[in-house]
């Protein structure tokens, strides 16, 4: 769109940008203060601790597991709900979206308190499926905070996908699930995989949940978040910042994706 | 030979209704109506996008009334060509028979003959969001003529063309239809279209199909004074 004959500055750019200015720069300031705080040398030495090593080996293991389980359920989740109307559908939906806005605490409470119930005990009670205080319970934790912005972010890349192209699917041989496979997916893969990243890159930083229901003990459920505090809490700094930079990099590495997801279209013509 | 009997659908409150027609094998037959008339709701419910709600569709001798769509031989072209964007036009055409199991290699050897008469073959590789809206359409008529489908279903082929090129496709449809020997079902609002390919033709008011005939029949004895408004109207309007 053409500018606007007249004047290019004027109060309404100059207050609305002098805000953006601001927020950037105080976003960029507590980063700088993170980097300058310590030293190369010390942030290298305090990613090669043991403890630290083991907290990020379990945080990538159990984000792994937490996205597979994301997209299995996200997927036909969000198609269901793009595609379908039925009664109670306003109330599914906010039940589906719970999560974002509920404080995350509260799910490790939940769980805690469901695991205590007749099911949840007959649950813990079948030979590997212990969830309390193990991994698996880091896994359902991350899951259940980060599966709603996956599922809504599915919904969305399917409403994007002309259903009129899915029913032609069904007039040249596909039959409904071919017509999903061959159609629908391909098309909302842009956005699917950004949702994707996005609950990976939630999971990866959970922490509330993880304290009550999967608990802080070193070297065993032992995640990234939980070692920030667990460092901090014995007052060593170092690796706390150490391991707060690189979730902030694994953070700021998810969004350069997700952009780059919603750009995909100018290149592959989607 | 194609034969519809008593077929009525609902879409919302609108009906079509007890619609009865009889297409030969290889026949050209245009449907002329209003907006509003329910002619691409007939196609769809044709097709097997929408669901009958009374009567029966005999294709080939078969009754296809209640089968899903993929199981009616029946080609159809939106309006709009529905061309999936995400595959270049090689795949768009062949999608077909790869989802009757062949390979894209088979497929694409398989429909060499109708690409060299649609002259789609330098275009392959493109990607469908390229071409101009008269390739588009040719190219949503390889897709759907692949199967060899025993009716080929064409919502208002031609509308989104300019003059030229309507033309063009209008003779190509023509060229194909005839080649490949397919009944078709040609939607349009324009007389002039009509002329231009129909064997036969019929008018669609209100969800019902008043009158079928020869062109010419249906323009020297309407058999209602909406039919003689609507194809005096469009004959004026030269659409």
């Amino acid at each position: 769109m053409p500018p606007v004959a007249g004047p290019r500055v004027h109060w309404v750019s100059v207050v609305t940008i002098a805000f953006l200015v601001v927020f950037v720069a105080g976003v960029l300031v507590l980063i700088a203060a993170d980097l300058f705080y310590t030293s190369p040398q010390a942030m290298a030495d305090a990613l090669g601790s043991p403890e630290v090593r083991a907290a990020i080996r379990l945080s990538l293991i159990t984000t792994a597991a937490t996205l597979v389980l994301v997209v299995c359920f996200s997927i036909p989740v969000g198609y269901a709900l793009s595609r379908y109307r039925f009664p109670g559908s306003v109330v599914v939906d906010a039940i589906i979206e719970l999560p974002i806005v509920m404080p995350p605490v509260v799910i490790g409470v939940s769980l805690l308190v469901f695991f205590r119930t007749a099911i949840g005990q007959w649950i813990e009670s079948v030979p590997g499926l212990q969830f309390v205080y193990t991994p698996k319970g880091i896994v359902l934790c991350q899951f259940l905070v980060s599966v709603s912005y996956a599922i809504r972010a599915s919904k969305a890349a399917f409403d994007g996908v002309d259903r009129r192209l899915e029913d032609l699917a069904l007039t040249l041989g596909c039959t409904h699930g071919r017509a999903f496979r061959w159609v629908a997916l391909p098309m909302a893969r842009n956005g699917l995989a950004a949702g994707a990243v996005m609950a990976w890159a939630r999971a990866v930083g959970i922490f509330g949940p993880l304290m009550v229901f999967a608990g802080a003990v070193r070297m065993k459920t032992e995640v990234m978040p939980t070692t920030v505090y667990l460092e901090l809490s014995i007052g060593r700094i170092e690796p706390a910042l150490a391991v707060s930079m690189l979730m902030l990099a694994i953070a700021m590495a998810a969004l350069v994706l997700i952009h780059a997801l919603g750009q995909a279209h100018r290149w592959w013509g989607t | 030979m194609i034969r519809i009997r008593d077929l009525s659908l609902r879409a919302g409150d609108f009906r079509v209704r007890d619609v009865s027609l009889d297409l030969a094998t290889g026949e050209y037959f245009v449907l002329l109506g209003p907006n509003g008339s329910g002619k691409t709701l007939l196609l769809h419910c044709l097709c097997g996008l929408l669901r009958a709600e009374a009567g029966t569709l005999d294709v080939g001798g078969r009754d296809v009334t209640h089968a899903e769509p993929r199981l009616r031989r029946i080609g159809y072209v939106p309006q709009d060509y529905g061309l999936f964007p995400h595959m270049d036009v090689a795949r768009n055409v062949t999608f077909a028979l790869r989802a009757a199991g062949r390979s894209h290699a088979d497929a694409l050897r398989e429909l060499g003959p109708l690409l060299d008469t649609l002259r789609l073959a330098r275009l392959l590789d493109h990607s469908p969001l390229t071409l101009s809206g008269g390739e588009r359409q040719k190219v949503a008529l390889a897709r759907a003529l692949a199967l060899r489908p025993e009716l080929l279903l064409l919502d208002e082929p031609v509308s989104a063309l300019d003059g030229p090129t309507r033309a063009e496709v209008l003779e190509q449809l023509r060229t194909v239809q005839h080649q490949f020997g397919v009944t078709t079902m040609h939607v349009c609002h324009s007389i002039d279209e009509a002329g231009a390919v129909a064997d036969r033709a019929g008018v669609m008011i209100d969800g019902r199909l008043v009158q079928t005939g020869k062109l010419a029949e249906l323009m020297e004895r309407p058999a209602s004074a909406d039919v003689a408004r609507l194809l005096q109207v469009k004959r004026n309007a030269k659409c």
